[in-house]
């Protein structure tokens, strides 16, 4: 029933002598939703930067779908199926949006020229469809810089849903959003299951994350230092978990 | 009238229309100013004539600008390759292939040095190509110790200068036809192609371009490069006007190669841009010179116009930026 889509193993991550990973075992099955947790700096987001391929790892194997791959860069792993929706990064602020759903894979010609046809067509069919744009004051022809945070949320969603990706990466998702348009995030990231679709996903927030995520990988300083499905621990025991690791860290620091 | 003003081509399109009502006003002051001058051929003939050297270059700088860099060694870089031109074509008894493809490989091998340094070394675009605006200009000089070169004798009357600079029905210098068809490639590319598009998204925000999987030091690299290929072709134009290469050649082109550019509406912060403003600017900034002194202005005024021009351009898209946003 539980098929394995992601699998690392002995992950390590060093930027010259600084250790950021160490060691680190997951694995994430089709149609789940995980959430990292864990302090600044646990290395969350070095973690799924090694997934997208924006970094490298220092060393250690990682299995998609099953098999053994080497990710160099974003879009080789955007390639196998692996979609990141960073909160700020996402997309370009002063392009459009027929532009910014297809930036980095271009529907081109022989040479090279865009098919904007195609492109602004296919845009079109992801802000109705998948994201359930309806206002006028949204085309695609309209720039980045005019929508709120949960719109650019929707657009980065639903730029991973039309290609299809089986592993949605996401950093911080609601960072930064109203009440409301958190809500719409969350209930995307659980339509996500009912897809078969995976994701991952770093927030700050337990309750946001208690709601939507089906396991909790817990991170300190580079390790994975606890591993809960959803019905083997409370919310009050994960926050729990998480101020103690807090304290244990200052302890530490003094000591 | 409110209609057009809101229609969608004039909100997307408000800097190319500033620009083109700012050169219309220029032009009418000039006709107005100078009717003697400018109803008469020649003038046109003689802006048609020395606009492409620059305005070539400022076609292809639009590139590296909205990426967000800058190149301040373009002039050298014609130098350079401006005297191997020179060299090469002597050399071999007017061999225009070999002379055409070494000087502008070289070229585009200066801007490849360009990209390198500012991608995989780190230096800031600004530091980087000062650095190699002394370079280049530095091996001229011990190159040519000084002297000039005259092509007169292998390159007047040859085919190649005839499609380099000869004049269409005895009117229309062919550097201008030139400029023309470049300036409309350069804009398609800049729209409408991959690399185009990958220029607005670098230079809009580096960080998301890579996440989106572009891949950022290669476009940049390719912006400097073609930078190269286009200041070297400029010289080989210049050098078919002149029939002479002079190792000061290129210099005096960087302000008035940038200026087209950001009087144009290019933004110097990255990410936003336009060709057509770009030649519109190429025809303010290089009519200037004529067009004040034939309007009876000592030509001390130049310099103060340019600046005048400048600064009211450049305000204006500041403001239209603001209210954007």
């Amino acid at each position: 029933m539980t098929e394995e889509l992601l699998r690392l193993e002995n992950i390590f991550k060093n930027f010259g002598a600084v250790k950021v990973l160490k060691d680190i075992n997951i694995k994430i099955n089709k149609g789940e939703v995980v959430a990292l947790i864990g302090d600044n700096g646990a290395g969350k987001s070095t973690l799924i930067k090694v997934i997208t391929g924006v970094h490298r790892p220092t060393s250690g194997k990682v299995f998609f779908n099953k098999n053994e791959v080497n990710i160099k860069s974003v879009a080789e792993s955007r390639k196998m199926g692996i979609e990141a929706v960073y909160q700020e990064r996402a997309l370009c602020d002063q392009q459009e949006l027929w532009r910014n759903i297809f930036a980095g894979r271009e529907i081109t010609n022989a040479f090279g020229f865009l098919d904007i046809k195609k492109q602004r067509k296919e845009a079109e069919k992801i802000l109705r469809d998948y994201i359930g744009f309806t206002s006028k004051a949204i085309t695609v022809d309209s720039t980045v810089m005019g929508l709120s945070g949960g719109e650019k949320q929707g657009v980065a969603f639903g730029r991973s849903l039309y290609f299809n990706s089986d592993l949605i990466v996401l950093d911080e998702p609601t960072m930064g959003l109203s009440i409301q348009e958190t809500e719409k995030v969350l209930n995307f990231v659980k339509g996500l299951k009912q897809e078969n679709k995976s994701a991952i996903f770093i927030d700050h927030n337990i309750i946001h994350v208690y709601g939507a995520a089906d396991r909790f990988i817990i991170l300190d300083r580079g390790e994975v230092v606890g591993e809960f499905k959803k019905d083997e621990i409370s919310r009050e025991e994960l926050v729990q978990k998480m101020i103690q690791l807090h304290e244990s860290g200052k302890i530490k620091v003094e000591a | 009238m409110n209609n057009i003003l809101n229609s969608y081509f004039v909100k997307t399109h408000k800097l190319e229309i500033s620009i083109t009502i700012i050169a219309i006003a220029l032009f009418l002051i000039y006709f107005l100013g100078a009717p003697h001058v400018f109803t008469r051929f020649p003038i046109y003939r003689a802006f048609m004539q020395s606009m492409p050297f620059f305005g070539i270059i400022a076609i292809s700088a639009t590139f590296v600008v909205t990426l967000g860099e800058i190149d301040l060694s373009f002039p050298s870089i014609v130098g350079i390759t401006s005297l191997t031109f020179g060299m090469l074509l002597t050399a071999t008894d007017g061999n225009f292939f070999i002379a055409f493809l070494l000087a502008t490989s070289l070229g585009m091998f200066a801007g490849l040095i360009n990209g390198l340094l500012v991608t995989k070394i780190g230096i800031p675009s600004i530091v980087a190509t000062i650095g190699t605006l002394f370079f280049w200009r530095g091996l001229v000089n011990v190159i040519s110790q000084g002297s000039g070169i005259a092509i007169v004798d292998v390159a007047d009357g040859t085919w190649h200068h005839t499609l380099f600079v000869e004049k269409l029905f005895g009117k229309i210098p062919a550097q201008f036809i030139w400029f023309i068809v470049l300036t409309a490639l350069m804009q398609w590319v800049y729209r409408y192609h991959k690399f185009g598009n990958h220029i607005h998204f670098v230079g809009d925000n580096k960080a998301s371009s890579q996440m989106m999987g572009i891949n950022v030091d290669n476009v940049k690299i390719i912006a400097f490069v073609q930078l190269g290929f286009f200041s070297a072709l400029a010289g080989i134009f210049t050098m078919y006007e002149m029939l002479y290469f002079w190792p000061t050649q290129g210099e005096g082109l960087m302000l008035t190669t940038l200026a087209a550019v950001f009087v144009g509406g290019t933004s110097v912060f990255g990410g936003r841009g336009t060709i057509f403003g770009t030649f519109i600017g190429v025809l303010i900034i290089g009519s200037l010179e004529s067009g004040i002194v034939a309007l009876g202005l000592s030509g001390f005024y130049v310099k103060f116009i340019n600046g005048l021009m400048i600064t009211v351009a450049v305000s204006i898209y500041a403001i239209i930026q603001r209210k954007k946003t």
